[in-house]
């Protein structure tokens, strides 16, 4: 009995020593597991666009000096004791640890809080930077205080955007610099992120627009960061244009409804047969993809002095784009720029748009006229179960492939151009589900450097585009 | 242990440590004087040996296609020899100041494996591949001339891999696929029509 009354009296401080203890636990737990994001700060300039990390002291955020000024120009530091002497290009700054006034040029600048070392490194309060920073690189400077984005000189990134109906309902965002967000998409949003671009907000940070999937973008800056959130009904995808000056942003796709099996090879080619979503069930926004091969520092081959494969495969992409648009062939740049894809990301861009035609373009000197190549599917089987070989990925689609090619050639030997068809190991053609060409350009029988003529390239994708208009115009072909 | 065991044990410790490096330096100096005559870099044929007639399929820049050619080799009995001699006289015609397909100087075999039962791995130096022409046609020709001349001079060989120095290369020069495993009868379509030695 004592030994029940004696627990009955401690256990309500004991519940409470347990209770105090999980929820100690708990706080810890959760602290531990959700890292505080760094603090940083972002400095814009005409010569380098960087970030640094910014630190507390005293209640008050700071930031390296050195660190600061060393990508604009010439830094230079003495010390004598704890003293700092601090040159910049001509310009020459004394710093002393627990002093809240440099010494710029001998003439005293207010600090707001004291100078800090620490572990060697000379910081300065982040609020100074407005009054210190336009005294030592002697230009205006633009802080953007609460986001701590610092912006030296003219540097800035102004934006436009607004809704285009060519795609229907695309957002295009065109900046006056090339920009090189990281992108991220959630539920309802679809969120770009400048962190080494000088983005300047826009009139106003609300931008709406009278459009069904996309309703609204929003800019804002945060911990040295811009961002400009994109709302939408429906889920959306961004791709990158214009040299990167020019941002669109589109509805993604419609996702297929789950298959139950692969999709059966559709029958043997033949001239004309509907390049469709037989093979399918998807609805899908473009009938064709054509993807520029090459690009970055993947130039293809040498075609003369200064030419590069890369660009002039991306000027007759956009020339074949012209042209089909002209045909009313809803179409999709898989390149419009220099940018570098790998082939695997070619492929599963195009197949995640699920289009009827892929069309690789490609270019050489070697020969006349124009080369279909169709994928040399290779051998194995190594599937999986449900996992397909990504490498056999078009032998279902292969007899539509070649009957893609049969009709473009048909439409290029109309116009007496030469052409000829083959197979080729070349990806990602082997790796594309859907109707696959790769088209390699070679010059006119008049030579070599009419290939980039605008009158034959004109020529060439006036006569292509026709063919695959003739695709698109197939009972059953447009979807 | 007396002094006398001690002393005994250390002379024979001496000697093992010297015999073992004596052989040691022996086999080292067997190893620099046995390097296979492919790694010499070296496009020469062999200079011995009974010759046979081979056909070659070479590749025409002017027409795009391959043209079987008849050629007397030096070739020795074993497959995987032949192979590698087979591809080093399609190379000297390449290199050749009027070939109708250049390639890059230097270009060789470096070796030739035959593994499972059909497969050929033809393993060429990095000048063949670092210099080749970039272009589908241009690079197409050179991976289906070495895979037509080794599979039809060598009966069995139904698929073809092709290394650079030892290793899986992604493409020969931007374009042909060396990742895969080239069939024999596939490699047709790539330059038309099945080419045979009566043509």
């Amino acid at each position: 009995m004592a030994v029940s009354r004696s627990s009955s009296r401690c256990s309500p401080l004991a519940r409470l020593a347990v209770n105090l203890s999980a929820v100690f636990a708990l706080v810890l737990l959760i602290s531990a597991a959700a890292p505080l994001e760094e603090k940083q700060i972002s400095i814009y300039s005409n010569v380098a666009n960087y970030s640094l990390p910014v630190t507390a002291e005293n209640g008050h955020d700071y930031v390296g000096i050195f660190e600061l000024l060393e990508p604009l120009g010439k830094v230079s530091l003495k010390t004598s004791g704890t003293q700092w002497n601090l040159h910049y290009n001509n310009v020459e700054c004394d710093f002393q640890p627990g002093s809240d006034i440099a010494r710029l040029q001998n003439q005293p600048v207010p600090l707001g809080t004291s100078f800090v070392l620490r572990n060697g490194r000379g910081m300065v309060p982040v609020g100074s930077l407005t009054t210190l920073l336009p005294r030592l690189l002697g230009g205006p400077v633009n802080f953007h205080d609460a986001a701590r984005r610092l912006f030296v000189g003219d540097a800035g990134v102004h934006f436009t955007a607004q809704i285009k109906n060519n795609p229907p309902d695309a957002l295009e965002i065109n900046f006056t610099a090339r920009v090189n967000p990281s992108i991220s998409t959630e539920p309802g949003k679809l969120v770009l992120v400048f962190t080494h671009d000088p983005v300047l907000p826009p009139g106003t940070t609300v931008l709406t627009f009278s459009s069904r999937s996309i309703t609204s973008a929003t800019y804002s800056e945060n911990n040295g960061s811009a961002e400009i959130t994109i709302a939408g009904a429906v889920p959306l995808f961004a791709s990158f244009g214009n040299n990167g000056k020019t941002i669109s942003v589109q509805p993604a796709p419609q996702q297929p409804a789950p298959v139950k099996s692969a999709p059966k090879p559709l029958p043997t080619a033949q001239t004309g047969q509907p390049i469709a979503a037989a093979s399918h069930p998807v609805y899908s926004r473009y009938y064709i993809v054509v993807d520029a091969a090459h690009g970055g520092a993947e130039s293809g081959a040498t075609l003369g002095n200064q030419l590069v494969e890369k660009d002039v495969t991306l000027a007759f992409a956009r020339r074949l784009r012209d042209e089909l648009e002209v045909r009313n062939v809803p179409v999709m740049l898989l390149r419009d720029s220099d940018a570098a894809l790998t082939t695997d990301q070619r492929a599963s861009t195009s197949n995640q748009l699920h289009p009827a035609i892929y069309l690789c373009i490609h270019a050489s000197t070697q020969g006349h006229g124009v080369r279909l190549y169709t994928a040399l599917v290779p051998s194995g089987d190594t599937n999986r179960g449900p996992f397909l070989d990504w490498r056999m990925a078009q032998a279902p689609f292969l007899s539509s492939s070649q009957s893609a090619a049969n009709t473009i050639a048909v439409e290029l030997e109309k116009s007496h151009i030469p052409v000829r068809q083959l197979a080729a190991p070349l990806r990602p053609l082997n790796n594309i589900v859907a109707a696959a060409v790769a088209i390699e350009v070679a010059p006119p029988a008049s030579g070599p450097s009419d290939l980039t003529s605008t009158a034959y390239e004109e020529f060439l994708a006036n006569s292509i585009a026709a063919g695959i208009a003739d695709l698109y115009q197939l009972p059953g072909a447009a979807r | 242990m007396n002094p006398r065991q001690l002393i005994i044990t250390v002379v024979i410790l001496v000697a093992a440590s010297l015999g073992m490096a004596l052989y040691a330096w022996r086999m080292q100096k067997h190893a620099l004087t046995t390097v296979p005559a492919a790694y010499s870099g070296s496009v020469a044929p062999p200079a011995s040996g009974s010759t046979e007639q081979a056909t070659l399929f070479v590749a025409d820049d002017n027409s795009g296609e391959l043209q079987p050619q008849q050629a007397s080799i030096p070739l020795s009995e074993d497959r995987q020899q032949r192979a590698q001699e087979l591809v080093r006289a399609l190379l000297n015609i390449y290199l050749d100041k009027n070939s109708s397909h250049p390639i890059a100087p230097g270009s060789d075999v470096r070796d030739a494996y035959l593994v499972d039962p059909g497969v050929a791995v033809i393993d060429m130096n990095s000048a063949f591949a670092d210099g080749h022409r970039s272009g589908i046609l241009v690079e197409d020709l050179t991976v289906a001339s070495l895979v037509e001349t080794v599979a039809q001079n060598i009966p069995g060989i139904l698929r073809v891999k092709i290394l650079v120095n030892g290793q899986e290369r992604d493409t020969l020069a931007g374009h042909a696929d060396l990742s895969i495993l080239y069939d024999v009868p596939s490699v047709n379509q790539m330059v038309g029509p099945s080419p045979s030695p009566s043509q």
